[in-house]
């Protein structure tokens, strides 16, 4: 066994930000693992993109094109990726937390009989080959932990790394997808795209949240007009959640979702350990809340005790402001 | 149609909870344990399936503690049938696969032909489960569904992607996982607790289940922890009062930390 496979998800004209975060990471753990640094784009339509993967230190790239896999479903990318591994047997393979990375990384470990590390936030040469940290109890405590065998799959979340470019170019090798009739058994018979320009939670970069302080649902469009000044996803605590104010895909928390953006603006968020868990490994961490006894101000680097309906719009003025 | 759903018992998701540094496990014995949250939308989802007359069994599938029955008997209460325990030491420290191994099991034995599923666990948060015993089981599987619909042998979902809503079939036998959208669990009613304690509750070992130890628990784990560190807690920064300042207050800090 020996190199990485990054498994680097197309879309648009372009990747998803995680896989060329885990690309950049992955040039420092090579050494460990010996064996080159390869790449998988799997998609519909995608021959023409595989090259620009080059640019983040793929030094091959394996690209598949096939309506199959162009469809969000994993099962199809787990018959070429199995297929990738039988032929090249990489030590590590490793996938960006997204729904079809996550999908796909579990199905592949149960096909191969490998061990799966999932939302790893740091990799690192150790044991045989690499170690993964991944936060427990949102960040209270740090695991690390190895494989007892190859290959080593991982889940990494988004924003773990910084995608940076080496300056490099790969070398970009055609696969012939062989997709089993079993892994086309589901199949997509509609599509409804989310509105354009929309940021998933998961990989924004800045994401500002709303909760009970805003009071009502039509509030929410005050959270919404900062997050687009800062082209930011929009995040939303249990309790306006549960209250029906914004969607759940959007909640964060202990029964929503885990996020670590570089920044965390938290809008009328007490901070129960409910929302802390899902947030708290922000890196900068802004709360606007009325109550200075709001337990949020514990763990926030930057609070202000005062009216969101003030202060939220007027930071997005000056945001704006700034941007000219 | 027999509908099996594949529950956890997990720690009360209100307590602070710790990982024992000496094992990499984590510590089962303090403050309340419940049924993940996450499971009650699948059960619900069940019990509404038994009760449209789309099934007829809702049986629930787990693998822990002896003394999960307690917390996964709510799922009982809400409408479900029948519990299936399996708990064994071996099985402890179990990795994806070797929990995916004994569901599938139990699920085979079940007869079941729909497999239900919460789309996380408040403990672990891998949101794996579903996909690792899709393929474990050799069903037809999808996860994240906002929505379910049976009609013959084929079931219709509308599954949250990265991208959007799609829509999705896939043939029966499957395996799903649902979304908190799909349903708004009910609070069993006191009939329902009280009846719960006199439906059949199952524990299984290993070797009852017809399981080989050596694949699942520790033994058979494709990862290992190597440790657990308690990293310092994130500290109070700076907390100013707005005075009319406020917004441009976080604006300096945010140029400070260059984010903007």
């Amino acid at each position: 066994m020996a190199g990485i496979l990054v498994v680097a998800e197309p879309k648009g004209s372009g990747f998803r930000r995680v896989g060329l975060e885990i690309l950049s990471k992955a040039r420092d753990l090579t050494g460990a693992t010996g064996g080159p640094l390869a790449a998988y784009a799997g998609g519909s339509g995608v021959a023409d993109q595989a090259a620009q993967l080059g640019a983040y230190g793929a030094e091959k790239v394996f690209v598949a094109d096939h309506e199959a896999l162009g469809t969000g479903l994993a099962a199809p990318h787990v018959d070429v990726i199995a297929q990738l591994q039988a032929e090249n047997d990489f030590s590590a393979i490793l996938f960006g937390g997204t729904v079809q990375g996550r999908d796909t990384a579990a199905a592949l470990a149960a096909r191969l009989g490998a061990g799966l590390n999932s939302d790893s936030t740091d990799l690192a040469p150790g044991g045989s080959g690499l170690q993964a940290t991944r936060p427990a109890f949102g960040g209270q405590n740090l695991v690390q932990s190895t494989w007892t065998g190859g290959p080593q799959i991982a889940l990494v979340r988004p924003n773990s790394f910084q995608a940076s470019e080496s300056g490099g170019s790969a070398e970009v090798v055609a696969v012939t997808p062989a997709i089993s009739d079993a892994a086309q058994r589901a199949k997509v018979t509609a599509r409804k795209p989310a509105e354009e320009g929309k940021i998933s939670l998961e990989e924004a970069s800045i994401i500002v949240s709303g909760g009970r302080g805003l009071g009502a649902p039509e509030n929410f469009a005050v959270v919404e007009a900062l997050a687009a000044s800062l082209g930011a996803a929009v995040g939303a605590s249990r309790a306006a959640v549960d209250a029906g104010w914004y969607p759940h895909p959007n909640q964060v928390g202990q029964t929503g979702k885990t996020v670590s953006p570089n920044l965390y603006i938290a809008c009328g968020i007490s901070g129960a350990v409910q929302h802390k868990v899902g947030m708290q490994t922000s890196d900068v961490i802004v709360a606007i809340n009325k109550d200075e006894e709001a337990p949020i101000f514990q763990f926030a680097d930057f609070g202000v005790v005062g009216d969101l309906f003030e202060i939220v719009p007027q930071l997005g003025e000056l945001i704006n402001q700034r941007k000219g | 149609m027999k509908i099996a759903v594949c529950v956890k018992e997990v720690p009360d998701t209100t307590a602070e909870k710790r990982i024992d540094p000496g094992t990499g496990r984590l510590v089962r014995d303090e403050g309340d344990r419940m049924l993940n949250e996450f499971d009650k939308y699948a059960v619900e989802e069940a019990v509404r399936l038994k009760e449209a007359g789309a099934a007829d069994e809702v049986i629930l599938i787990s693998l822990g503690p002896e003394k999960a029955v307690e917390s996964l008997r709510q799922g009982l209460a809400m409408g479900a049938d029948s519990l299936v325990l399996v708990s064994d030491a071996a099985a402890a420290g179990s990795d994806y696969l070797g929990t995916a191994t004994v569901l599938a099991k139990v699920l085979d034995d079940s007869g079941a032909e729909l497999v239900l599923l919460g789309s996380e666990a408040t403990d672990a948060r891998s949101g794996v489960m579903a996909a690792t015993l899709g393929e474990v089981s050799g069903r037809a599987w999808v996860t994240a569904a906002n929505s379910l619909a049976v009609s013959g042998g084929s079931i219709t979902v509308e599954r949250q992607s990265d991208d959007g809503v799609d829509t999705v079939e896939l043939p029966l036998p499957a395996v799903v996982s649902v979304t908190k959208a799909i349903n708004e669990p009910r609070y069993p009613s006191l009939k329902g607790i009280m009846g719960a304690k006199k439906k059949p509750q199952e524990v299984k070992s290993l070797a009852d289940a017809g399981i080989d130890a050596s694949k699942v628990g520790e033994a058979g784990a494709g990862t290992k922890v190597l440790g657990v560190e308690t990293p310092p807690a994130r500290q109070a920064g700076q907390v100013v009062k707005d005075d009319g300042n406020g917004a441009q207050q976080i604006l300096d800090f945010l140029v400070e930390k260059k984010i903007v």
